[in-house]
């Protein structure tokens, strides 16, 4: 499905990594690899250093710090949200939303617009999606949307597919109306049957959590985990965003009467360094354009990568610059969606540390 | 090639022969790590970039296999 936006701009971007760093070197013992495959693994696929909360904190408390330094720093005024949207596949509760409890912690105004959107690694371009829709509504002229994630709880310590790559994180979008705003295009793909790729079976309703699915169990990979951890057919995925993810920003460019060359950057989700290069390759786009760090220096923090992305690697050029850059997500769904826009001269972008 | 393959191949599991194997993916002597570090290896030796839809198990079950991967992506027979 395509996606027109028009008039509506991005005025800041924050990101919360937690002070508490794993290095992978320090956890090569948990896993089933040769110490050379580590090294050689290590550099592949970007294993490395991964920011994780501590126990107990969760997906409102990275929300909270945030937005309490953006209160404090004078960087975003708490009377004038008018909507916030929470995207985020770790909740604190089944009920209440989890943006409500934001709310409440940070005692914001009735008259509002609040709901969470249940989407991973598509999540930030979902997330602007419903900013911007939002936007369209005369009383609506501020929206702050949330992507967070501590996904690192659900990834088994003998999993090394997918725990040397998992971190946790939040960031914070402020959206606005902006009336010589130019033409947003977007992408939103998606095929449910592929649902089970990405998942963690118990838990749910579905498949409440027992004693038996917290019980750890060896696949024929010789990873151990649960049924109550993330479970990732890692292969499907892998060719799943391989096949899709360039016909849709071929698609998506195509739209917008642009060309690859057009594109200042190519800010992507990021779930492991090997995938992200491949994606450069097949799309035609050098590495530069297309940053592959987050993983190697935080982790895969699911949606929030993008927005990570934005901070770290062009934090100081979008306080300044207005660069028109592709943003794409892709993962757990199985969804795939894009945005093609101009963010720059930014009130604020950057990266802030949670701390406990 | 077909010697350098099957010293990449022995360099990332040396505990197999795989001049010996038909399947690497049913016999289980590569499994996606393995074929990932392979990919990162052919690449860098031949200059290439092996196509991201095409790293598929069924295209390392064998030398002969992971051979015409190379030739499909751009190396000199």
């Amino acid at each position: 499905m395509n996606l027109k936006f028009h008039n509506k701009k991005i005025t800041g971007i924050l990101t919360v990594l937690p002070e508490n760093e794993v290095n992978f070197d320090d956890e090569i013992e948990n896993y089933d690899f040769s110490r050379g495959q580590s090294m050689k693994l290590k550099l592949i696929m970007g294993y490395g250093k991964r920011r994780v909360v501590k126990d107990g904190t969760t997906a409102s408390d990275l929300c909270v710090f945030g937005l309490k330094y953006l209160f404090d720093n004078d960087l975003l005024n708490k009377d004038e949200i008018d909507a916030l949207i929470l995207v985020t596949q770790s909740p604190d509760y089944f009920v209440p939303s989890t943006s409500h409890v934001i709310h409440g912690k940070l005692d914001l105004k009735q008259d509002m617009y609040c709901l969470d959107i249940s989407q991973a690694c598509s999540g930030y371009p979902v997330g602007l999606n419903q900013a911007f829709m939002l936007l369209e509504q005369e009383e609506i002229n501020k929206v702050v949307v949330l992507n967070a994630e501590t996904m690192s709880y659900k990834v088994s310590l003998k999993d090394r597919g997918s725990r040397p790559l998992t971190g946790d994180a939040a960031a914070i979008t402020v959206v606005e109306n902006d009336p010589s705003g130019s033409i947003i295009h977007g992408t939103v793909k998606l095929d449910g049957k592929g649902a089970d790729a990405l998942i963690i079976p118990a838990g749910g309703f579905r498949m409440p959590s027992t004693a038996k699915t917290a019980k750890l169990e060896s696949d024929e990979s010789g990873n151990s985990r649960a049924m109550d951890h993330l479970v990732m057919k890692g292969d499907e995925v892998f060719n799943f965003v391989q096949k899709e993810v360039p016909i849709m920003v071929d698609n998506l460019l195509a739209k917008a009467d642009k060309n690859k060359d057009d594109i200042d950057y190519y800010m992507f989700h990021q779930p492991n360094k090997f995938m992200l290069k491949k994606l450069a390759d097949k799309i035609g786009v050098p590495y530069d354009k297309m940053p592959n760090n987050i993983v190697e220096n935080f982790g895969n923090a699911s949606g929030v990568t993008i927005p990570t992305n934005l901070t770290y690697n062009l934090g100081e050029k979008l306080l300044t610059d207005s660069l028109l850059i592709c943003l794409a997500g892709f993962g757990a769904g199985l969804s795939w969606t894009s945005l093609l826009m101009k963010i720059g001269n930014l009130d604020f972008c950057n990266t802030i540390e949670f701390k406990n | 090639m077909k010697e350098k393959i099957l010293a990449f191949l022995t360099e990332i599991r040396p505990e197999f022969d795989f001049s010996e194997s038909s399947n690497f993916i049913e016999e289980g002597m590569l499994d996606s790590f393995d074929i990932v570090s392979l990919v990162a290896s052919l690449d860098e030796e031949f200059g290439i970039s092996i196509d991201g839809t095409e790293i598929l198990p069924k295209n390392f079950s064998n030398v002969e296999s992971i051979y015409q991967l190379l030739i499909k992506n751009g190396v000199a027979k």
